[in-house]
């Protein structure tokens, strides 16, 4: 699923996120296939990808910008923009989808006033699709970062929203 | 310890409350002073999911369905301190005349045969020991000290055992060639691929979730037979449940020397890392899978070599699906004729599924292959909700096709699924009612393979983007007669020109529904109709002028304010502004608008 947020983001990571950047990047030493594991870390420290920690990890293993960048946008997990404060996500799987989802997603986009991929201008809910998270018993589902709502309805909506008001 | 109480921690369940109805379900216990009496256990799952959050309580087996934190107190006060059962908290389905009865006596147990799904929901998958008390790793150690490589080999092909994955080939046969293609290799890998990428199938995860210790005792065992000291579990991030337990397990082994160096001293070393997928869904496919463990872009690679011959790190590798391994330790402890008289000629055991969609019990359900559809859909799932008529079953994921209701008493194996134009794939089945349309699903499928095609060839890359285009123009009341025949043959150059399995299968959706329900094409095509009413472009929403108060809710609440009329006199829809929305029909009370 393609990010579609083109506004570009000011970098602001600080010396401490560099430092564990750099110190989890030799931790990987010498270990076969180690880009895929690096690259999630460093996903969990920033929040995600942006180009300027692609180009340190690229500086520290020796494995060439062009690379990093192959495989940073091939895995839909890798986002090189920032996400919202809550990340919220619609499992668009075939379980969910014939029970409704699309409906679902449809009714986000208009409430948050924004496209799949996209952030709210305050920073605060980001909006993705995702391919089945596996909750399929419940569907359909949504998660809200970690919390999952499942069995839901359109109207649940701006109630589940509302809860995470600040 | 006279009672256990199992509440199931699968991610169904767990995303409903479960974890905090267990450390309920313990302060109460503690506070009652029956804590040395009840022994709570956090399990892997269930299978009916559909009724979660779900609690046993033995020695009696009761099912308590749709469990919340309110019901603890009583179900304490009641059932483990009194012994009455709380009638009113249990799964409906276990109310008999004769009083209630244990779960596995109901329709959604009674005919399922685990195998693959035997610890799920029984053990707490958390702690080595719970596995090491339901045999386990017994059949690791019996391959090290009775058995030679060959004969693990034998005992594998012998069972007849096939690939849970997808294509069911013959994992004995893998395992041999991994055996023997190259003599003089200085390393080999077993992998097993849970980057289970198929919508809708969710039995890997629970797996993983429920038996951790199965698959880690099962790659040791492939290990073993191949010649393998490393191995590779390859697992979808979107599992963090799944990912967090198998790696407490795999350092619970670690930690007695089940998995590491010498293992049980026989001088055979075993070791076992985690690697996360990170959403690409051709990485379920094998040499994909590899590429992508090897820090790369996972593209597949032509085949051969085969990855028996040059795999992992251009290395002989095995991969297999965490539902084959999981049969293994069964069939090496209770012998290859024993697993081959489950199942049909050319398909032997069981068959995990999972089931959603436009069904009763959604949930995971392990069957004996050559089980018909119409007992797995009606019988054990219960049936189609809200009175409404089965229309499809959808099998194989993105790679599979429709089976429609002619076909429900087919047999369920590899080959039977495949001559009637779908597949097994890794399990999921999606149950389809009236309410589907068929042309929508085989573009919401084009939709899905579109996205995730890796691009590296052309016949895959632009060939679904093309059939895409064309289901869109038909559900936009576009389409031609023609463009029926011109899909079909796109269909046929894909799947004979694409590089892997994924662009083979990718028509496949297509195929089928143009096989078994035409007709709905034709109704989008010449009458300009969707059947079923889910393509808006082709819906117009009418407000039925006799049932309209005039309340002028629906117009309030239009956002493009296409709704007029006067109070307490019949609205009218200005078709040339309406966006199809349907925000008019689920706020009218009445019922009076309508979509055709």
């Amino acid at each position: 699923m393609s990010s579609t947020q083109k506004v570009k983001v000011a970098f602001n990571g600080t010396a401490e996120q560099e430092k564990a950047l750099r110190s989890m990047i030799k931790e990987h030493e010498g270990q076969a296939g180690a880009l895929m594991p690096i690259l999630q870390k460093a996903q969990e420290i920033y929040g995600y990808l942006p180009i300027e920690v692609q180009s340190i990890i690229s500086e520290e293993t020796g494995i060439p910008m062009e690379k990093v960048y192959g495989v940073s946008t091939f895995y839909a997990q890798f986002s090189l923009y920032p996400k919202g404060k809550y990340r919220v996500s619609v499992c668009l799987g075939t379980a969910c989808y014939v029970k409704g989802s699309g409906d679902i997603f449809n009714e986000l986009k208009n409430i948050l006033g924004i496209e799949e991929g996209q952030c709210t201008s305050d920073g605060k809910f980001s909006l993705d699709a995702c391919r089945c998270i596996g909750a399929c018993g419940l569907a359909p589902v949504m998660t809200v970062n970690d919390d999952v709502y499942g069995k839901l309805t359109k109207d649940q909506l701006k109630g589940i929203l509302d809860k995470y008001a600040d | 310890m006279d009672r256990k109480v199992l509440i199931c921690g699968g991610t169904g369940c767990t995303s409903s409350g479960s974890m905090k109805i267990a450390d309920k379900l313990e302060e109460v216990i503690k506070s009652k002073g029956i804590a040395d009496h009840v022994k709570v256990v956090r399990t892997g799952c269930f299978g009916l999911c559909a009724l979660g959050p779900i609690m046993i309580v033995y020695p009696e087996g009761t099912f308590y369905s749709n469990m919340s934190i309110d019901h603890v107190e009583k179900i304490v006060e009641e059932h483990l301190i009194n012994d009455r059962i709380v009638e009113e908290y249990v799964y409906e389905e276990t109310k008999t005349p004769d009083g209630i009865i244990a779960f596995n006596e109901t329709n959604f147990y009674k005919k399922q045969n685990r195998v693959a799904l035997r610890n799920c929901g029984v053990i707490n998958p958390e702690n080595i020991d719970d596995y090491i008390e339901k045999d386990g790793y017994k059949a690791i150690q019996k391959v090290l000290k009775e058995m030679s490589p060959q004969d693990v080999i034998d005992v594998v092909l012998k069972s007849g055992l096939r690939g849970r994955g997808g294509a069911g080939f013959p994992t004995g046969r893998k395992w041999q060639l991994a055996r023997d293609l190259v003599k003089d290799a200085d390393q080999k890998y077993v992998c097993c691929n849970a980057d289970e990428g198929d919508p809708g199938a969710f039995m890997d995860r629970s797996v993983l979730e429920g038996d951790p210790h199965a698959i880690i005792e099962a790659m040791s065992i492939a290990g073993y037979a191949i010649g393998a000291t490393q191995g590779y579990v390859y697992v979808r991030a979107e599992y963090p449940i799944a990912v967090h337990r198998l790696q407490v397990a795999i350092d619970q082994a670690r930690e007695r020397g089940m998995l590491g160096k010498n293992l049980f001293g026989s001088g055979f070393d075993f070791n076992l890392d985690i690697r996360l997928g990170a959403g690409a869904f051709v990485c379920g496919e094998e040499t994909a899978l590899m590429t992508s463990i090897e820090g790369k872009r996972g593209e597949p690679r032509p085949r051969p070599p085969f990855p028996a011959e040059k795999g992992l790190f251009q290395k002989p590798t095995v991969l297999n699906n965490v539902e084959t391994y999981a049969n293994i330790p069964q069939i090496i402890l209770k012998g290859a004729d024993w697993f081959a008289s489950m199942g049909t000629e050319k398909s032997k055991g069981t068959k995990v599924f999972a089931l959603g969609g436009k069904i009763h019990n959604t949930g995971l359900v392990e069957i004996p292959m050559g089980t018909t559809l119409r007992e797995i859909v009606f019988e054990i799932g219960g049936g189609i909700p809200n009175g409404k008529k089965f229309k499809a079953a959808q099998t194989g994921g993105p790679s599979g096709g429709c089976i429609p209701a002619e076909h429900l008493d087919v047999p369920i194996d590899y080959d039977n699924l495949i001559a009637i134009g779908s597949m097994m794939g890794s399990g999921g089945l999606i149950v389809m009612d009236e309410d589907n349309c068929m042309v929508d699903i085989a573009k919401f499928f084009l939709e899905f393979t579109v996205d995730e095609s890796c691009g590296k060839c052309t016949p895959c890359r632009i060939g679904t983007k093309r059939l895409y285009e064309m289901l869109e123009k038909i559900t936009s009341g576009e389409g031609t007669m023609e463009d029926l025949d011109k899909m079909e043959k796109l269909c046929y150059y894909i799947k004979n020109n694409s590089l892997c399995g994924l662009g083979q299968t990718a028509p496949n959706p297509v195929l089928s529904t143009l096989r078994y329900f035409k007709d709905e094409y034709i109704a989008h095509i010449k009458d300009k109709k969707c059947p079923a009413g889910v393509c808006t472009k082709l819906l117009s929403y009418k407000i039925v002028a006799d049932k309209c108060k005039g309340c002028t809710k629906c117009a309030r609440n239009c956002p493009v304010s296409a709704i007029t009329g006067k109070v307490k006199e019949a609205h009218v829809i200005d078709q040339s502004k309406c966006i199809k929305c349907g925000a008019c029909m689920s706020n009218c009370n009445f019922g009076a608008i309508i979509k055709e």
